[in-house]
């Protein structure tokens, strides 16, 4: 709920400890503010300049060590280390500093200088308090890991996500943290990456209190005056750090790490493991090989690659753009597209009205969305909030008052028409109408608008609410004021903007279709279904092309590749004959129950069928990537999209294209573009001019 | 200062039957799965209102102040004042009272008043003795204490009794609602075959204006977390009949008793909404009154005799804007029992009552059966009794719509010896 009365009492939420009282040359740091309390207790308030959320860089520490220096002189009671940032104590460090390292030494001696200071911190004599609101990630963990005590505020999230940047944890964590608390709950979450609250950081011991920000100040003297019981680690932990165990359990996280993460693409799991499995238990030594382990994968290609993805997705956040107004949704089409983009919107705090002629559809759409926020959202109140936001809607009383409109019936022109001649007339001056369309060229849909510029496409990615990508598409009459809101929508709902201009499945259609359509081929060709997913699982897809026909629909498939067909012509693989026979049978894939494969829970049956030995060729894998990067650099050329960055970007959030690799441009670039123009030659040749190289790889750089 | 009240508009849930244990929706629920819809449809945000007030007898623990929580659930902001009413059976229809006179007073424009009630929820309630016991074991200090206090358990202790059944039971004369029927119908020679016929005409009225697509508009179509939807009210039997009807046996005075579950209303989860505006809020927002609200009354009586309510306040109300009962051209009557609404009926036609207890002339008169309940009512429909008396005012407004009337009256019996009637003017 807004409320205006804390709007104007929200700065007064934080405890920063006394006001006023700044010691005279706490002036003269850049980056924190220290005051002392009437006990004595010196509160250290972390505040980066000219940043909305708290990183680490070099500069950073280095004033933290002065900070450090100065505070060990004039002994304190007790030293309290907050953030004064809303967003939360530090988000991790700073990346751009990790960006294109090439020497693992000069790696080496940044990250010995940067141990020195935590280090620093963990041996004062003086208590110190780290008190946590908000997020408190990476090496910010790895800085609250190295105080005595730790205070959590009840929004306070934990994590050790480097390992999504194909790192471990380099700033002492790998050591602490496995030594405060059970190693495989430590290893899971640093292995995963994946974010733990505060009662669950409470449960695990890696935080003595969860508060509210109204309690600090007592449990700030109470930690200070040793009244707050510190967890300990317990004798559980020695076991599982003893070294026989060790061997056994990392045996074991080795083989769970290369069901997701092969060794060959992701080398930091296993570093991690090794690092673990080596030193666990012997702090000091831990500490020392972490130094050296995580300078070495920092310089990885996989490092780099995905350290570049991270900047991508900062980057399309920002082209997102904001200032959204867009708080009244209004979805038409209560099917899985529809259904579930309403889900999300409602999710992201928007109301959403949800049209359709049937209940049955809004119905199944509204249980997909109850089981969708049982498993992300933690509250029991912010599930029942958003499924009140997502509202039923079966006499579309919504088009009247929502800021956007978002349609997404079935693919048929005139229904689409006939759905704009219906709610155009009802709309509220300034909303926007968009499209879900992924196939319908934008110029056709716009021909019977009586106001053509407020048309444009927001084109989803199935699931919605894991592919965060969405491709916002412009045509030559829309209103540009109408598209930099749409932009700054996608961006407040926490999904990440492409622009493309209006063209034939845009970029991520026709880029994966290729992809499918091969496969297809290759099924023709008598190679075993296992055998094309695990080309392109080795190339590091998430899913191989025939599950992921499976997955998407073959309805689906059939259409787009027939639509791209008609535009674009041998280009694309022809589509076999037995796949409209297929579909004409009903069997279309995961939503069937059976395509390609059989489904079952939501999953595809691999193991049952006669055991194929075939190993991919690395033809194999070219056939089905190479034509990707391929279509990409003509969308570039032709200016469907005007950006290299934001084509990679978008592949990795739209499809989930190998993001070690960065890309399929970036791919295209780290193999050389003459060695791909060459491949697909050779491929052109055996094959067929599908594989014809476009004529942009003459300009790509 | 008087202004005149309109009703803008309204909805309600399908009336959902309660089962076997608590039902898709609390009350709040309820009222957000029919409030939702009905402020999607308005030309105003869900904050223009001044005030939510809802009427709700069954307050299940997580949701105090239902009015105050279904407020903030359907997006009407930190703002909104809201508060619950109970007046019983009446509940639903008193919220529309309340805001009724705070628009015609001038203190508010815009009022969203409802009632809901989730009777599917009615807890399972220790019995007081229990409670007690319990409550001395709790302070018993050391074992033996606490040894001493465990002995003083009785088996009774520990036999739950359904909150609903004591909900029921009028506590000054210790009788069942069903009882107090069976009183009313007793006093006014209502026969076990006329109420029979009553019922089976209860559910043939819902089950035609079911078919003949009159309830669009009023009925919401509710959705639930499972991928259910519930799109009408479940309660009605189009098939029922005076033979199946005949077999069933008394449920509140076995065995000779006239009162069965078959013309009873039943237990049923269910929640409504009306909109009430001022001629300032009609002019400010555009709005299309359906119909104004000419005046109110309650009035009460011997709790053992409740369901004779509606002739007291109905009387007093006609008397008060010099009407008669043949002027009202269109009436809702809640059936709470057939026993109950035919023995008003010959209430209003009994010479003696009318002139010493009514202080009229003589006999008032028969109501046409076709001026009353047109569509049903509580024996088909179902009666969730925080809820019932805003839907008979909502379907009344929307029945003389259709009808093409101009003058009804809303009218409930309320346990504990109550009457409310509010009289209604077609616009």
């Amino acid at each position: 709920m807004h409320s205006k009365i804390m709007d104007v009492l929200g700065d007064r939420v934080l405890e920063l400890g006394p006001k006023n009282t700044e010691l005279p040359e706490a002036g003269t740091y850049k980056n924190f503010k220290l005051t002392r309390d009437t006990d004595g207790i010196a509160w250290l308030l972390f505040d980066r300049d000219g940043a909305s959320a708290n990183t680490l860089s070099a500069e950073v520490l280095e004033e933290f060590d002065a900070v450090l220096n100065a505070l060990e002189a004039q002994r304190p009671a007790g030293i309290v280390i907050r953030s004064a940032k809303k967003s939360g104590f530090i988000a991790g460090a700073d990346v751009n500093e990790f960006r294109g390292a090439t020497d693992p030494r000069a790696v080496a001696t940044e990250i010995g200088r940067a141990h020195a200071v935590i280090d620093r911190l963990e041996a004062l004599k003086i208590p110190t308090v780290a008190v946590i609101h908000g997020f408190c990630l990476g090496g910010g963990l790895e800085v609250a890991l190295a105080c005595q005590s730790r205070i959590a505020i009840e929004d306070a999230r934990f994590g050790f996500p480097e390992v999504m940047l194909g790192l471990h944890p380099g700033l002492g964590g790998t050591a602490r943290f496995t030594s405060l608390v059970n190693p495989m709950q430590a290893m899971t979450l640093m292995l995963t990456g994946k974010t733990i609250d505060a009662r669950k950081a409470k449960s695990l011991g890696l935080v003595d209190a969860v508060t509210q920000e109204r309690h600090v100040r007592n449990a700030v003297k109470d930690a200070v005056f040793g009244r707050l019981r510190r967890t300990k680690p317990g004798v559980l932990n020695a076991i599982l750090n003893f070294s026989p165990v060790r061997g056994i359990l990392a045996s074991r996280m080795v083989a769970e790490a290369g069901k997701s993460a092969p060794r060959e693409h992701y080398p930091a799991p296993y570093a991690l493991i090794a690092l673990w499995e080596k030193h666990g238990g012997d702090r000091a030594a831990m500490l020392r090989a972490e130094k050296a382990s995580f300078a070495d994968l920092m310089v990885t290609s996989t490092a780099q690659n995905l350290i570049r993805v991270f900047f991508l997705r900062e980057q399309m956040k920002k082209l997102a753009g904001q200032g959204n107004t867009i708080e009244h949704v209004h979805v038409i089409g209560a099917g899985a597209m529809g259904g579930d983009i309403a889900a999300w919107c409602a999710n992201q705090g928007l109301r959403v009205t949800l049209a359709d002629m049937k209940p049955e559809p809004i119905a199944s759409a509204i249980k997909r969305a109850a089981d969708l926020f049982g498993k992300i959202l933690r509250q029991r109140t912010e599930q029942r909030d958003a499924l009140d936001r997502l509202i039923p809607d079966m006499d579309g009383e919504g088009v009247r008052t929502a800021d956007l409109i978002i349609e997404a019936v079935s693919e048929k022109l005139e229904l689409k028409q006939k759905v704009y001649a219906s709610i155009e007339p009802r709309m509220k001056q300034g909303a926007i109408l968009a499209t879900n369309t992924s196939s319908i060229p934008l110029e056709d849909l716009r021909s019977t608008l009586a106001h053509p510029e407020r048309l444009l496409g927001l084109h989803f990615f199935n699931p919605v609410s894991r592919l965060q990508l969405v491709e916002v598409v412009s045509h030559d009459g829309v209103d540009a004021a109408l598209l930099t809101k749409a932009l700054a929508f996608v961006g407040a709902i926490e999904r990440l903007p492409l622009r493309v201009k209006s063209s034939p499945g845009f970029l991520v259609n026709r880029a994966l279709t290729p992809y499918m359509l091969e496969a297809m081929v290759m099924l023709d060709e008598k190679i075993d279904k296992t055998t094309i997913d695990a080309a392109a699982e080795q190339f590091g897809m998430p899913m191989g092309p025939i599950e992921l026909a499976d997955q998407v629909g073959l309805d689906i498939c059939l259409a787009v590749g027939d639509m791209l067909r008609s535009k674009f012509g041998d280009l694309l693989p022809p589509t076999p004959a037995w796949l409209r026979e297929k579909v004409a049978k009903g069997e279309l894939g995961r939503k069937t129950g059976r395509g390609f494969y059989v489904w079952k829970d939501g999953k595809a049956d691999k193991t049952s069928g006669a055991v194929v030995t075939t190993k991919p060729t690395q033809e194999m894998i070219d056939r089905l990537m190479l034509p990707m990067s391929n279509v990409c650099v003509a969308c570039l050329r032709e200016g469907t999209v005007d950006n290299a960055d934001m084509v990679d970007g978008a592949m990795i959030f739209g499809t989930g294209y190998a993001p070690f690799r960065g890309g399929p441009l970036n791919y295209a670039r780290s193999r050389g573009a003459e060695n791909i123009v060459a491949t697909l030659r050779t491929l052109a040749v055996k094959h067929g001019d599908r594989f014809a190289p476009d004529a942009g790889w003459e300009d790509f750089k | 200062m008087t202004r005149p009240v309109y009703i803008i508009d309204g909805s309600r849930t399908p009336f959902l039957k309660a089962r076997s244990g608590p039902g898709p929706f609390t009350p709040v629920d309820l009222a957000v799965q029919c409030g939702r819809p009905l402020l999607a449809r308005q030309p105003f945000a869900p904050d223009a209102f001044d005030q939510v007030i809802l009427g709700c007898v069954n307050v299940i623990a997580d949701e105090m102040n239902p009015a105050r929580v279904a407020a903030l659930r359907l997006g009407m902001g930190e703002a909104m004042v809201a508060f619950t009413v109970q007046i019983n059976c009446g509940s639903g229809m008193q919220s529309i009272d309340t805001g009724y006179r705070y628009i015609r007073e001038g203190s508010a424009d815009l009022i969203l008043a409802g009632g809901a009630e989730a009777l599917s929820y009615a807890p399972l309630v220790w019995p007081q003795n229990g409670v007690r016991w319990f409550a001395g074991l709790a302070m018993a200090k050391g074992i033996l204490a606490k040894a001493a206090a465990i002995a003083k358990a009785r088996p009774a202790y520990f036999k739950p009794v359904i909150g609903l059944e004591r909900g029921l039971t009028d506590p000054i004369t210790e009788l069942n609602m069903g009882q107090t029927a069976e009183k009313v119908g007793h006093l006014f020679g209502i026969t076990r075959a006329q109420a029979d016929a009553y019922a089976v005409e209860s559910h043939k009225r819902l089950a035609n204006a079911q078919a003949q697509g009159w309830l669009k508009g009023e009925v919401e179509t509710a959705f639930d977390r499972a991928g259910q939807f519930y799109d009408h009210d479940d309660g009605v039997r189009a098939d029922s009949s005076i033979d199946k009807l005949g077999l069933l046996k008394p449920v509140f005075e076995r065995p000779w008793g006239q009162v069965t579950a078959g013309n009873s209303s039943q237990i049923t989860d269910g929640a409504s909404w009306t909109i009430l505006a001022s001629e300032e809020a009609v002019a400010k927002h555009g709005l299309t009154p359906k119909a104004v609200i000419v005046d109110s009354q309650w009035s009460a009586l011997d709790p053992s005799i409740m369901g004779l309510g509606p002739v007291l306040s109905s009387n007093e109300l006609l008397k008060r804007n010099h009407l008669t009962i043949h002027d009202i051209e269109t009436w809702e009557l809640n059936e709470a029992f057939a026993t109950q609404v035919l023995g008003c009926l010959a209430a209003w036609n009994d010479d003696k009552f009318c002139r010493e207890v009514l202080g009229l002339d003589g006999a008032a008169g028969e109501i046409d059966r076709a001026r009353l309940n047109v569509d049903g009512g509580a024996i088909s429909l179902g009666h969730p009794v925080g809820c019932s008396g805003n839907r008979i005012v909502l379907h009344l407004v929307n029945a003389m719509k259709r009808l093409g009337t101009k003058r009804g009256i809303a009218t409930e019996c309320i346990g504990g010896g109550l009457g409310g009637a509010m009289l209604i003017e077609a616009l």
